[in-house]
């Protein structure tokens, strides 16, 4: 089996457009969350998100390519550009057949569904845009990355609601293990903050008026996010012999399902799929000095997230430190992964723990060191990253320090 | 109105092409302008748009649609018509 290292990392979300931004902010424990700046926002009960601000798509896509391209497919683009450019890579001959594109998204180019809708039911119109199927397809973000950078082989979109991107890049992973390809351009974005995106999440009643609190004894819901996180993974070897700069490899994945419940979590299925990264990766549970939480800050999952972790790390579980950047940038569905990878990044190279803010009290259910309200610094030299989604899907990933 | 809809047309062409409208002459094919299959129904959206009409066209056969898109002038020809038909 190939060894698999991450070569390239990018990023836009609530938090900054760039990784370095980013990293600064979660090191500072600042919260990209505030209140919506959307079409329709007064028809809202919920209306806070983690919107990317300071963003104009016409300064870095021409109108072509923003006539096709989402906003989910813009952020996608974004963050490519970045961990490609940081790889150093370039995709020509040979390698163009080895390096492919899968992304995880969970609601594609909802934004322009939704505009569109309106368009035909509320403003009555007959005709629309010759280009919206190409735009709000879910695979529309890595065939456009497939494209921008000649990638030619594996190339595909996963689906799994929250665990998108972990899914995503577990397949990465496994491709590039498996002698599948080279190099494997993976990650995940989301963009569903309009009208009919936050109104689908208001009808389940799982959504705070006022902030994301994970582990905290008074947190009341989740809150949005959008944006995306896009990484270069790398067949370790092929990384060395170009003297690629390595940000960490990822030694582990795991999936499963609770195969219980379309909503609920199950604290069996969670548990079975963090063992599960433990094993694939061959490492024992006091190897691991960071968790990054799903964290949504809904009362089901962190106190079902608590006692699978606690139940895999038994006498480990106080040692841990597990925190959930959902505080700072929210929950961004199927990109939520890729962007919390960077968390796990910035834990294995500069020894910065991000931190779970907005945590005011203790919960005897989520008794772990959740690295409240301030980063820490820590050498780690193992990390995890938790992504457990609606319909019981969960999927772990284990990192180690390059 | 005859100038109006041509003067509209060749806009509509002229930013499929990333040209500007005095570039375009009524006797160029879109080929010639390098508008792929892509622009061709983005310009017959703006058409249909612009000037509130119905085009007959199915991009799996052009050949075969009564919508003559030959050259510049063919189009401005045949909206014509249908804005005739269709606004009568």
């Amino acid at each position: 089996m190939k060894r698999v290292v991450i070569t390239g990392a990018g990023t836009i979300n609530p938090l900054g457009h760039d990784v370095a931004t980013t990293f600064e902010a979660m090191k500072e424990g600042r919260s990209g969350i505030g209140e919506l700046d959307i079409r329709d926002v007064d028809r809202l009960a919920i209306r806070i998100g983690g919107q990317v601000k300071g963003y104009e798509p016409e300064s870095r896509f021409n109108r072509q390519q923003q006539a096709l391209y989402d906003r989910f497919t813009q952020f996608t683009l974004i963050a490519a550009e970045e961990a490609i450019q940081q790889s150093g890579l370039e995709f020509g001959g040979k390698l163009a057949a080895e390096a492919g594109v899968v992304l995880g998204t969970s609601g594609g180019g909802l934004s322009t569904l939704d505009d569109n809708y309106r368009a035909v039911y509320e403003e009555g119109k007959n005709r629309v845009h010759p280009f919206i199927v190409p735009k709000l397809m879910n695979n529309a973000a890595a065939s456009h990355v497939s494209m921008t950078y000649n990638l030619k082989g594996p190339s595909f979109t996963v689906a799994t609601a929250c665990a998108s991107s972990n899914h995503a890049m577990g397949q990465a992973f496994g491709l590039i293990r498996a002698g599948f390809a080279r190099v494997m351009v993976t990650g995940g974005s989301e963009s569903m903050l309009c009208f009919g995106g936050i109104k689908a999440w208001e009808g389940l009643r799982v959504m705070s008026k006022d902030g994301c609190r994970p582990f905290s004894a008074n947190r009341n819901g989740m809150v949005q996010g959008e944006g995306a996180g896009v990484f270069v993974f790398e067949e370790y070897e092929h990384a060395k012999k170009r003297g690629a700069n390595i940000l960490a490899e990822v030694i582990g994945f795991s999936m499963t399902a609770d195969a219980s419940d379309i909503v609920m979590p199950s604290q069996k299925g969670a548990a079975r799929a963090i063992a599960g990264a433990l094993k694939d990766a061959k490492i024992n549970a006091d190897q691991v000095g960071y968790i990054n939480a799903h964290g949504t800050g809904t009362a089901a999952n962190d106190k079902t997230e608590c006692a699978a972790v606690a139940s895999v790390f038994r006498q480990h579980a106080d040692k841990v430190m597990i925190s959930s950047t959902k505080s700072m940038h929210g929950h961004l569905i199927g990109g939520t992964g890729a962007v919390e990878l960077l968390a796990c990044l910035m834990a294995l190279k500069d020894g910065v723990i991000a931190p779970t803010i907005g945590y005011d009290e203790p919960d005897p259910e989520c008794a772990l060191d959740v690295v409240p309200n301030e980063a820490r610094e820590a050498q780690v030299d193992h990390v995890l990253s938790n992504a457990f989604a609606f319909g019981g899907l969960n999927a772990v990933l284990a990192l180690k320090k390059a | 109105m005859s100038g109006q809809v041509k003067d509209r047309i060749i806009e509509i062409i002229a930013e499929q092409a990333v040209l500007e409208p005095s570039d375009i002459s009524l006797d160029q094919s879109l080929e010639d302008l390098g508008i792929d299959s892509m622009g061709l129904v983005e310009a017959i959206f703006s058409i249909e748009e612009s000037f509130d009409i119905q085009v007959p066209f199915n991009a799996n056969e052009p050949e075969k649609s009564d919508f003559d898109i030959s050259s510049v002038q063919a189009i401005v020809t045949a909206v014509e018509g249908l804005i005739k038909k269709q606004t009568a």
